[in-house]
């Protein structure tokens, strides 16, 4: 376009661009994984990120352990009743924006496991945004499906961004397994006697949420 | 071609099961009976396993013979698991030990029936500790409680379950899928 | 929101202790160094442990529910995903338990060819083993070393099978198929550059100062006790119990090999290493004499009704028609009894125990997994062990929660 050309001839160090582009490629190109390796799968993805075939070469350089600080989690090998609830936890304590992909015929769907001890895919328990097949997936499927989000990626718009809103959030998990956020327990944590299994920071006994 | 006239090639048969009264059976069972026949209610051989049938009350006495005697030894308790044999069945389940010894290598299975209405074994957690967790399984999965168990809790399924998933009229999908709330 | 009409799950029941002596914390589910999703509720004083128990079940898949449903050679795919590190031992398990009951006869080929398979698969399974027990530890390199070494065997699995983690090859009555061609150049070739890559890791981790402190003294467990929780394995071998179901009980044609058992009587993490490492090079040993016995032959036993037929004479000819219709739809009745089939897999002595109502179906599939009974041992080896410790104690112990919770 005309104005591009002109700021290119004036200025030669500056660089334009969407901000959405901009914002975009900063994301995927460094979307570092959570290790949520549960099953068979979570072999082929530490065969994923070995050196054969190599994800960090995708911008997954590390597996954070902690969901704190990861963006995607890749939910891999089959979810239990028993695991379910702690799945939704994990990503629910992860930061916005944040992505799942469900590795896997079992976490898709329940794979070979229709049964009474298998969650039939993960998407009940959490929003899915790449699904893999198969059982295994080969790591070349894997590093496919990163690629494949990082194209999702792309496209989004980070003013129209539909985050999860905190209520649903919140309503998601059985009531009283999450830290209470809403000051309440405050008193509670004065006592010594009385101590909760969490203990609300002191970020979070502020009033103002 | 053939035409199915060879029915020698087809499924074998197993191995006739053998009583202890005919036959001969081998050293350790009749060591075993010569010392305490009212303990043991039948034997038998078959695919080359000795399958003792024990009575409920006498388990506890009997591993801990089997453990310590010279000529048997069975020091390793390999797998303890429970059997529905279905609901019609009477007896409905079993309790089956899995014995091997690790100076003289043989195996021995001990088995107790149990009736539904009574479904009550002694622990042998005193005699090996690896029966805690198999107990706790068995405890888990099917509903037999063993009395005297030092921690008698589910260990495979959520610890609300309601049921005992592999008793046979426990359905496969179990009674509803599951949803967060 | 007050505490008093909270529903908290069991697990995490609230524990009232003063700020100043203990305190509970719970290590997992999801947690990177318990090699899958195990929880440890931990009693701590300070860093050191006071109690540790472990509390699984979160990848109970009902599999042996499933058995009951699906007929025998279907079920033979389900065994794959029990302990998924070595899943051409729970095939053998499996697969050997159900011709035991149907006393079949194995082909030579067919019984070398299973030993050279599950080899191999050993030697894959201690490299996941080592790769993830030194990542633990911290030694990151080693990680990536016996991937690449397992890539190798995983491509030759891939090669026989069609699967590289969950291949299913074995029937009952034998193999799926026959070797592909190259099969055995490529494992000689495999073969050859191995037991340099063993002294590679002997390089990085057994001289390496920093592994050594962190391994030796930890973890231990007496000889009389490994036997009572039922320990068995590499678990059962590093406290001194000279004990190894190929030795003891042999199947398959293993009484035919000539391999050593490696035992340290430690009862330590280091001990427990040491034993993993030397097994390797055993493995080697009897995969090398595997290839140098394989000779031409059938690899499926001779039973038309429990085998599938060739698929050239089932275009061919109506019988071998007729069989592959009625096996695959209908599936081959198994007379009634009950067996225990163990063997002695990559994490010790997996027992598998099939009982039979005379169906197509099973009654009761049990399998004994190893890594269950070792996990049992874990209390008592980690009293009085610090965090850091129960890392290298649950690596040394090399559960597969896939095992565990079947």
């Amino acid at each position: 376009m005309g104005l591009e050309n002109v700021i290119a001839a004036a200025l030669p160090e500056v660089l334009t661009t969407r901000l959405d582009s901009l914002i975009n490629w900063a994301r995927k190109s460094s979307l570092w994984p959570a290790t949520f390796g549960l099953a068979c799968c979570a072999i082929e993805m530490m065969n994923a990120t070995a050196s054969r075939n190599d994800l960090a070469r995708f911008g997954s350089e590390v597996f954070r352990a902690s969901p704190r600080q990861a963006d995607v989690m890749i939910v891999s090998g089959r979810v239990s009743r028993k695991m379910a609830p702690v799945l939704r936890r994990i990503y629910d304590q992860m930061p916005e924006p944040k992505w799942v992909i469900s590795m896997g015929a079992c976490a898709t769907s329940g794979g070979v496991f229709d049964n009474y001890a298998i969650v039939q895919g993960v998407d009940k328990i959490v929003p899915v945004d790449v699904y893999i097949p198969g059982c295994p997936p080969r790591p070349e499927m894997l590093i496919h499906a990163v690629m494949m989000l990082q194209d999702k990626v792309m496209k989004e718009s980070s003013l129209n961004r539909k985050d999860i809103p905190e209520e649903e959030a919140r309503e998601a998990v059985v009531p009283g397994t999450l830290p209470v956020t809403d000051g309440s327990t405050v008193s509670d944590n004065l006592l010594p006697e009385s101590r909760p299994y969490t203990i609300a920071s002191k970020h979070e006994r502020r009033r103002s949420s | 071609m053939t035409n199915g006239a060879d029915n020698d090639r087809d499924l074998p048969r197993q191995t006739s099961t053998t009583s202890t009264k005919s036959s001969t059976p081998s050293p350790l069972v009749t060591a075993l009976q010569r010392a305490h026949p009212d303990w043991i209610a039948e034997v038998r051989e078959a695919y080359g396993e000795i399958t003792v049938m024990v009575q409920r009350e006498h388990i506890q006495v009997v591993c801990s013979q089997l453990k310590n005697s010279p000529e048997a030894r069975f020091d390793f308790l390999a797998d303890l698991c429970g059997v529905d044999r279905g609901p019609e069945e009477e007896p409905r389940f079993e309790v089956n030990y899995h014995l091997f010894s690790t100076t003289i290598h043989h195996r021995v299975r001990l088995k107790v029936l149990l009736s539904e209405d009574d479904l009550h074994v002694p622990t042998v957690t005193n005699v090996w500790r690896t029966a805690n967790w198999h107990e706790r399984e068995t405890f888990d999965l099917f509903g037999i409680i063993f009395d005297g168990h030092p921690d008698l809790r589910r260990i495979l399924l959520p610890d609300d379950w309601q049921g005992h998933a592999l008793r046979k009229d426990f359905p496969l999908r179990g009674y509803e899928p599951y949803s967060l709330k | 929101m007050s505490t008093s009409t909270v529903n908290i799950p069991p697990q995490f029941e609230i524990v009232d202790r003063p700020l100043d002596t203990q305190m509970t914390i719970s290590m997992g589910p999801q947690h990177p160094s318990t090699h899958g999703v195990l929880r440890l509720e931990l009693v701590l004083d300070g860093e050191m442990v006071v109690k540790a128990t472990p509390d699984i079940g979160y990848l109970h898949t009902g599999m042996e529910k499933l058995f009951e449903y699906k007929k025998y050679q279907q079920g033979i795919v389900i065994t794959d995903r029990m302990d998924y590190l070595n899943p051409l031992g729970n095939n053998l398990a499996y697969v050997m338990a159900v011709e035991k009951l149907l006393a079949l006869e194995i082909p030579e080929r067919a019984q070398t060819i299973r030993v050279l398979t599950c080899e191999l698969q050993r030697i894959a399974s201690h490299l996941v083993w080592l790769g993830t027990h030194a990542l633990d530890i911290g030694a990151m390199t080693v990680f990536f070393y016996c991937f690449r070494e397992r890539e190798k065997i995983l491509n030759l699995i891939e090669a026989a099978s069609g699967g590289r983690l969950t291949p299913s090859y074995f029937r009952i009555g034998g193999l799926m198929m026959d070797l592909p061609a190259g099969f055995e150049r490529r494992v000689k070739q495999f073969l050859d550059g191995f037991l340099k890559s063993v002294d590679e890791f002997h390089t990085l981790l057994t001289g390496n100062r920093i592994f050594q402190k962190r391994t030796q003294g930890v973890g231990v467990i007496s000889a009389e006790d490994a036997i009572d929780w039922g320990l068995s394995g590499p678990c059962l071998r590093g406290s001194g119990v000279d004990l190894d179901i190929r030795r003891a009980s042999p199947y398959t044609g293993y009484e035919k090999y000539d391999f050593e058992i490696p035992t340290e009587s430690d009862g330590d993490v280091w001990a427990r290493y040491i034993v993993r490492m030397r097994e390797m090079n055993e493995s080697h040993k009897i995969v090398t004499q595997a290839l140098s016995r394989l000779k031409p032959g059938p690899v499926k036993a001779d039973a038309p009704k429990v085998v599938l037929p060739d698929r050239e004479a089932m275009k061919q000819h109506m019988d071998a028609l007729i069989h592959h219709f009625l096996i695959v739809a209908e599936g081959f009745d198994v007379p009634a009894g009950e067996v225990y089939m163990p063997i002695e897999a990559s994490k010790g002595e997996l027992g598998v125990y099939v009982k039979s109502d005379g169906g197509p179906k099973p009654s009761r599939v049990h399998f004994r997994g190893p890594s269950f009974v070792n996990l049992s041992a874990l209390p008592q080896m980690a009293e009085g062990a610090m965090i850091a410790d129960i890392v290298a104690i649950i690596g040394s112990l090399d559960i597969v929660l896939g095992e565990i919770d079947r």
